[in-house]
Formats: structure tokens, sequence, C-alpha cells
């Protein structure tokens, strides 16, 4: 064999174990492609998802809100918005100065704006201007060949047609802040509102429904490519309320000027029927981000509209507070309805004065005659025979001084004071002056205009111990009231007692008296101080309160129920300042009564 | 193939001809098309702006792929040596005039044409190679001094190289020379000494290569070291494999690579992008024709009496294998990132015109099958 043979001899067999090589090679190419796309494929399939699917939240349409009668008092309104996708404009600042010239931008906005335009990459949409009246958006989509890369989304915002008048019932809503947020990840989507305060805070989750998700398919920098699946979430459960939107405006208007707060309750199922708090302010300047200028001038008024003065509004009751004096002593046996005490228009009480408000007096009165007259010294005479305890224990359950969640911001649980009250908190011995002050709700008693409606309900129904409630009830969600075991002939008494300061001659509220069909209301009237008055003053003749300046003037207030011998409605009415109880309160009262009487509410 | 028995018309331009292998040709052409519908899809449905490139390159390489074939196979032999200096000349040019210049130089550039000294470089030392070998006798290969012509030959470029810096290619030609040498009887045990001594001095290697070439090998030992960084390539690679599946996420529908995801989808990886569309299916399909274009070369390679023709078949062979092994085994994560387009497949000239030239001479090296073996004797 020659060298060449040889040579090509090995060169055969080497080049056989080079193909072979290259075939093992291929082989195990072929198992790797299997590995990979066969045994790990699920693993790899969920991998290229996450990689290109991004899901994202989609703000669920918020519950609405009706009254008692199905009338809409909270609802999600359209809104428009004007954004800008700047990847599709050829010259944004162009674009943008055309945009101006059609609607007008402040300073604030535009620094916004391009704050916005730094910030984010240029195919994630920018929000130009929100809330735009239907005339500029037909101005935009009119102008849309100038404008491109601006387009209008339709967005759903939070409305109140009733504006002013449910502010401090509905409440309002805002943009999560930061001490807002909580697990869910809704929450972290922007546009998402949350309930800020009122009903909307305390039924927000209700409210809120379930957000639904968008999956988007998206490429490697996040610019969203196509929408794959869209799952559109559920609408917030709807709520309706107690109230009844033609009383609240009643009672709303007949406040007039006056700050000050009404409740009215049915006095059988604990219904609240009307609550409003005056001045009040209008809840859809909230929804969008309240203006500096708007808020401050809302935190500055004296009147304090932002402050819901029906549950957190603590005032002295005043004579309105005998009616809980009168049926503890009478249900004490302190008293009965012939008991007499003579009033000669001051008395002494532990060595100080303590003065009627009529200085010449009353002469003897009995239980029905001093609440009719708000007789002072019958009052001293009786809260100092049956003492702090009774009195505080009567006043416990006729509701005051509890908590009674309506669900409303900040409510105040008033005070009633005791012996144990004192001594914990104020370090001191009660006294007998203690107990006078209090027999007349002045002194330490606090109470809201919603403890005052609560109670009144609570006596004229009889005794039941309802508790008020801004839920409009069913048959089925009615509640069962305890029964508060006064007996019936006391109620009476003192029902008769409050149908006279209406409705006899000489009764402290007489001229708010009214005859609706037959239907007549009870009362009492409070008038409190808010000043000191020095015994200079008295010796020299009180100031009357017309020439005092408002905020020193007296808070007057006035309860009322109707009808007299089957009562339905309980209301209770604070005037802040307004003076005098019978002169102000009263009148307001009768006008939210009689109404109620005309709309019949059930 | 028919054998053409007239000894008078062998060497005849229509002798010639009829020895073409047209099936090899159309494999050739099949593999084209099927890059370039790949780069139409990795341009999300466009020619623009690969396809279009890819295939009129391949026409023009096409149309010159005949005159690489037609030439005598004694011009091969005759200037080998010449057109390996030559090349070796290019590639010093080239690494003197890029450290003038700054960084990376691979270009040589002629005004209208830019020519890469290193692709040349893959056919000149096979060239080399090929023709030393066919000279010296059975002795000569066994002997120590017969094989330190042909080893330094093949060191020299892989060094000047490395030093561009192109590490693929390097390895490339360090592994085309090794599997050479073996083809022509080179010992077992001088491959298994040389193996012994690379890995006793590996350690000292390693703070030879760049940070960037040290990375790569550290991602590839490891993906997840940098899943943002140096490993984000690899696992998006697999991904777009494993997602793929059996039938494959179908044309124009891959996820992983129309979303920008995988990096490089029509240069190196191309591959990663054709199995997420086609599948494991599709992956095979490709991979089958790859194989028998291979083997095509290998039977060729048995064909030729002359032992010059058979050495330039291996060599060139080789290369193409290393091409399609190296690139595919990167972008599937059982080698490190080196940057090895497939041929015919993925987008970029130089690999085109080196390929269709080294299938040109394989052709020719087939056409001239019947030549006497040794031309020193003619």
């Amino acid at each position: 064999m020659s060298s060449r043979d040889e040579k090509l001899k090995i060169l055969g067999h080497r080049t056989l174990i080079i193909i072979l090589v290259n075939l093992l090679a291929f082989f195990f190419i072929v198992a790797r492609l299997y590995y990979l796309q066969i045994f790990e494929a699920d693993k790899y399939r969920t991998m290229s998802d996450e990689n290109r699917i991004s899901t994202r939240f989609l703000v669920p349409p918020r519950g609405t809100i009706y009254d008692r009668n199905g009338v809409v008092i909270a609802k999600n309104e359209q809104e428009f918005q004007a954004l800008l996708l700047a990847e599709q404009t050829p010259d944004v600042s162009q674009t943008l100065q055309k945009f101006k010239n059609i609607i007008k931008l402040s300073g604030d906005e535009e620094n916004k704006i391009d704050a916005e335009l730094k910030k984010h990459r240029h195919f994630i949409p920018i929000k130009l201007k929100g809330n735009l009246p239907w005339d500029e958006v037909s101005k935009i989509m009119l102008n849309a060949p100038d404008l491109p890369g601006i387009e209008i989304n339709e967005g759903l915002s939070r409305r109140y047609p009733y504006a002013d008048l449910y502010a401090h019932v509905l409440g309002y809503v805002g943009p999560v802040a930061e001490q807002d947020k909580k697990d869910s990840p809704i929450y972290m989507v922007p546009g998402f509102k949350i309930g800020k305060s009122g009903l909307e805070k305390s039924l927000d989750y209700k409210l809120q429904g379930h957000g639904g998700t968008v999956k988007l398919e998206v490429n490697a920098f996040g610019r969203v490519m196509k929408e794959i699946e869209r799952n559109a979430g559920s609408i917030g459960d709807s709520v309706q309320i107690s109230i009844d939107t033609r009383l609240q405006q009643a009672a709303y208007q007949a406040f007039g000027e006056n700050s000050g707060a009404a409740v009215v309750l049915d006095v059988h199922s604990g219904e609240i029927l009307a609550l409003v708090s005056t001045p009040s302010f209008d809840p859809n300047l909230f929804t969008n981000g309240i203006s500096y200028k708007n808020w401050n001038e809302l935190l500055n008024n004296e009147r304090k509209p932002l402050v819901n003065k029906a549950v957190s509004g603590q005032y002295s009751p005043g004579s309105t507070f005998k009616i809980v004096v009168a049926l503890a002593a009478l249900e004490a046996g302190v008293i009965d309805a012939n008991t007499r005490y003579y009033c000669a228009g001051a008395m002494e009480i532990s060595g100080s004065r303590f003065h009627c408000w009529r200085h010449a007096g009353h002469g003897p009165q009995n239980v029905v005659e001093a609440l009719k007259n708000s007789c002072d010294i019958f009052f001293y005479e009786t809260a100092l025979r049956v003492g702090i305890d009774k009195i505080h224990n009567m006043a416990l359950r006729l509701g005051l001084g509890q908590p009674l969640d309506v669900g409303l911001d900040n409510q105040k649980n008033g005070l009633i004071p005791s012996q144990q009250w004192k001594k914990t908190v104020k370090d001191a011995v009660w006294t007998k002056g203690d107990s006078a002050n209090a027999g007349i709700g002045q002194g330490y008693v606090l109470i809201t205009p919603l403890h005052l409606a609560t109670m009144l309900a609570r006596v004229v129904n009889g005794g039941y111990a309802i508790t008020p409630t801004l839920l409009k009830t069913t048959p089925q969600t009615a509640q069962k009231a305890k029964f508060l075991n006064i007996p019936q002939r006391y109620i009476e008494i003192v029902k008769q007692g409050m149908f006279e300061v209406v409705n006899a001659p000489g009764g402290t509220a007489a001229r708010a008296k009214f005859n609706y069909n037959g239907a007549k209301m009870g009362g009492k009237t409070g008038t409190t101080q808010v000043r000191r008055i020095s015994m200079k003053e008295r010796k020299s003749g009180i100031i009357r309160d017309e020439n005092l300046p408002w905020r020193l003037r007296n808070h007057a207030l006035f309860i009322g129920f109707t009808p007299i011998d089957e009562p339905r409605y309980a209301v209770a009415v604070v005037v802040e300042h307004g003076s005098s109880g019978s002169g102000v309160a009263a009148p307001i009262a009768s006008q939210i009564l009689q109404k109620a009487l005309e709309l019949d509410i059930r | 193939m028919r054998y053409n028995s007239l000894d008078n018309r062998k060497d005849s331009i229509y002798g010639k001809l009829q020895r073409l292998s047209i099936s090899y040709i159309l494999l050739i052409v099949l593999l084209a098309l099927i890059g370039t519908l790949t780069l139409y899809s990795a341009a999300n449905g466009s020619w623009e702006p690969w396809a279009i490139r890819h295939i009129s390159r391949f026409a023009l390489a096409f149309a010159l792929m005949p005159g690489l074939a037609l030439i005598d196979v004694r011009q091969y032999y005759k200037y080998a040596y010449l057109f390996y200096f030559m090349t070796l000349l290019l590639l010093v040019a080239v690494e003197v005039s890029g450290h003038i210049g700054m960084g990376a130089q691979r270009w040589i550039n002629l005004g209208f044409f830019k020519i890469q000294p290193s692709e040349l470089m893959k056919i000149g030392m096979v060239l080399f190679i090929a023709r030393y070998f066919s000279a010296i006798t059975i002795q000569g290969i066994h002997a120590i001094r017969g094989i330190i012509i042909p080893v330094v030959m093949a060191l020299l470029p892989v060094g000047l190289i490395i030093l561009e810096p192109d590490l693929g290619t390097a390895i490339m030609l360090l592994l085309t020379a090794a599997v050479m040498l073996f083809a022509v009887g080179v010992q077992w045990w001088k491959f298994a000494l040389v193996a012994v001594l690379i890995a006793a001095t590996l350690p000292i290697g390693w703070n030879f290569l760049h940070e960037y070439q040290q990375n790569r090998v550290l991602t590839f030992l490891d993906p997840e070291r940098d899943p943002l960084g140096a490993g984000y390539h690899i696992i998006q690679s697999k991904i777009a494999f494993g997602s793929g599946g059996l039938l494959g996420k179908g044309f124009l529908h891959g996820t992983q690579s129309h979303l920008n995801f995988l990096p490089e989808k029509h240069t190196d990886f191309i591959f990663t992008m054709f199995s997420e569309e086609f599948g494991m299916l599709g992956g095979l399909f490709l991979l089958f024709i790859n194989l028998l274009v291979l083997l095509m070369g290998y039977l060729f390679a048995f064909r030729t009496r002359n032992y010059f023709a058979r050495l330039v078949i291996i060599g060139l062979n080789t290369n193409y294998f290393l091409y399609i092994f190296i690139n595919i085994a990167m972008v599937m994560g059982l080698l490190p990132v080196v940057g090895v387009p497939l041929p015919l497949i993925s987008y970029g000239g130089t690999v085109m015109f080196s390929i269709m030239a080294s299938f040109g001479i394989i052709l020719c090296m087939s056409i001239h099958r019947d030549s006497s073996g040794n031309f020193d004797d003619d």
C-alpha cells in the first residue's frame, strides 16, 4: 500500500469518527430542544405570560345612595377628561399651545402638565384637564385634526345632586391619602376615590364595589400592545338611607341664616327622617380636590360649616332637660302630679342665690305647670330632692350621654354627670348647687341634638329604647326596642306638660302651636347661657341678648313631637346663639313637624 | 449526480455543471429562504429592514458561488499558501489600525465594501492545512516536527483574532484546525496532552480575557447571577424556546420576540425566534436540513479520491458544523454567549458571503473528485 493510499485510509477512518461526533452533537441539541420545549414547556409558558401580560385594576363604580323614597342623593356622573399621548404628536409643545388656545389652563395646571410630561414615558397618557363641561368637550372634538395625540376620556366622578343639603350626612369622597392605604391593591390605583367623611366613609366598604381587572399585553418596554381580557368588576352596593329629602329640605330652609342643627326621628323605628347642620357646604367641591381658597373659607368661617353640629355639637340642654328630671323624680316617688313648690323668683341653696328665669316668680307650681312655664325653682327643688344619681340613671336610660353610632364622623356622646363622675374627673364632691344646676339642664350636663331627639322619642313613644339610625329600616330589619319600664302614667304627666308648653295660654312656646288636621305639637323650650352673668350685671340689669355680639348670645333649643296622642315624629332643634328657645327654635321645630305631617312620612 | 465516465469531457464547463449537486444547492436555497421568512417575522411582518437585504445578499452570493465552484481545484492548491499569508497580513493590518483607532476593530474598509479578514482566514487556514498535509508522508504526520508548521500557522491567526477581540471566531478557527489535524491522523495522545495542558493553564488564561468575556462565561455558568443584566438574554431565550412548545406560537406570533423580550432576535438569537414560532417540530426541521447539508458535504468528501480536496471539504464542513452547533447550543444555554451567528438564517453580510464561498469551494472539490491525487506530482 502506497503512503498516499494509507493517508487516504486514515483520513477516511478519522472522517467517520468526525461524522459520528457531529451526529452526537446534533442529538445533544435535539435532547436539549426536547427538554426546553416539551419537558419544561409549562414553566416557560407561564414565564412568557408573566413577561407579556400586565394586569391593571379598573376602578369600580361606587354604589348609589338613595333617600327613603328612592330619590338619588349620591351618584356617579360621567366626567370628561382631556388626555395627551405624547408619542402620538409630532411636536408636544406645539400641540399643547393649540390646546391652550381652545381651553384655558391655569398656571398651576400648566406646571403640573410639564412635570407629568417629564416624569412619564411618552406612551403613557397625561391628564391635561379634568371635569370638562360639554361645550369644551365639543370644542376639542371639533379641533381634533389640529390636536394630534389629544383624546377625550370618559371617567366617573361622584356627584351629589342636592349639594349642601346632605353634606353632613353623606360626607364626600376624595383620593386615597397615604394614611388610608390598605392591603387591597385597588387602593393603589390612580383615580380610585374613597369616602372621606359621613356615610360615604362609614359605608365605604359597601359602596366601593369590587375592582375589575384588565389584562393587557405589554412589550419589553411596558408599552400596551393590546387588551387580552377584561373583567369589569362589580358596582358597589347601593344604600337607602332613612332621610326624606323633602323633609330635609324643609328643615334646612327653616334655619334660614341661623347656625344650628336639627334632628327628626320616627319615634317608633328610630329612623332619622332629617338631620341638618347649618351652615353647610357643597361636597361636590371635594370630589376633584378642593381649592385652597374654598378650603380656607370653610375652615375659617366663624359658624363652622365643616362641623356636623347635629352629632358633634355639644350643648347644655337647658330646660329641655327638665323632662328627664321630672321623670326621674316621678319614678322615684319624690313628687307626684300634685306636688307643688312655691316659686318666689329666687331661692337660697348652700348660701348661693339661685334665680328663676322669671324674676317675679311663678307662685305655687306642680310638675305640669312647672314644665309649661319652665319654672326653674320647681326643678331646683325637685333635683335637690331626687339627687343627681337618679337623674343620671334616667338620662342614660333615655339615651343621653351614651354612644349613638349612626355612622357619622366625630360623633360626641355628650355628658351626664353623677357623683362618681365628679369625684373621678373633677376630684371634687358633688354639691347641692351642682344638683340644682343639673335640674335645669345647666352646669356639667351636655347633649347633642341627636341625643336630645332620641331622648324625646324614647319618652313619647311610651318608653321604648329606640336607637337612631340613618339607614332605612324594613319590616325585616326593624329594631325590637327594649321597654324602659317607665310607668305610663308618669309619661302622660310629662307629655301633658309638653302639650301645655305649646298649646296652653301662657305656655313658653305658645306662638309655635299648630293644628294640622287635628294633630298638635307638644314640646319643651330651652335657652342656655354661653357666658357668665356677674352679680354686678345682675344688679344693674342683665344686658338684653340682642345687644350682645352674636357669639355671646344664648343658645336656643326646642324639642317637639307630634301628634300628641299617638306621637309619630320627634324633633330636636338647636340654634346657636339664637337667643330664645321659644322665639327662634320652637318656630323652626314647628315648621319641620308640620312638614312631616304634611308629607305623612312612614 | 450522474457519473460521467468520459475522461475527455470531465474538465469542460458543461461536464462540471453536470456534476454540480442540485440537491445540495436546493438545500442551501431552502435554508436562505427560511432565514428570509424568519427575518420577515422578526421585523413584525415586514421586509424591511432585514428580510429584503438578506435575500438580496443571498442572491448575490449565490450568483458568485458557481464562479468559486468552477475554478479548477489545482488553482486552490496552487494559491493556498499565498491566500493564507495575504489573509494573515490583512489580520495584522486590522490589528495595527485597531491600535491606532479606538476599541475593537474587525473590518477593513475598502470604501465600497468592508471585508472581515477573520472570515477569510476560516477559508485560508483550511486551504493551508489541507495543502500542507497532502504534501507530507504518514511518517511526517506522526512526527512532532511534522505538525509544528500547521499548528503555528493555526495559532498565529487565532492569537490575532483573540486580540481583536473576537472570541467566537478564534475558538472556531482553533477547533477547525484541531479537527483537521485529527482527520489527517495525528495521534490521539497528542490531543489528550494538549487538553491536559489547556486545563492546567486555564486559570492563567482566565486573567487574559476581557471583563465582558469573563462575564459571559460566568453568566453562562449561572444565568440567574444577573437576571436583568448579562443573564437576561439567555433567560429570555429559554423562555422563548419553552413557551413555543411542540408546535410553536405560529408564524408572526412569537410573543417573546415580537414584544422585544428576546434580544438580538435577527442575529445570534434567530434560532430561538424560529423555535418560538414553529415549536420543536420547526426546530427539528431546521436542524434536519442543516444536518443534510453537512452529511452531503461528508459524502462529497468520501467520493473524491483527492486527498487535498477531501481535507478541504472536512475543514470547511467542520467550520459549518461549528457555526451551527455553537450558535444553537449558545441560545439554548448550553454554551456561553460568544457571538456566533446561524449561517444563512441570521442577518449579517460577512457570514453570508464567507459561508457561501465555503459552499462554493466544497462544490468545487466535489466537481473535481476525479482529479489525480497529488497535484505536486503532476
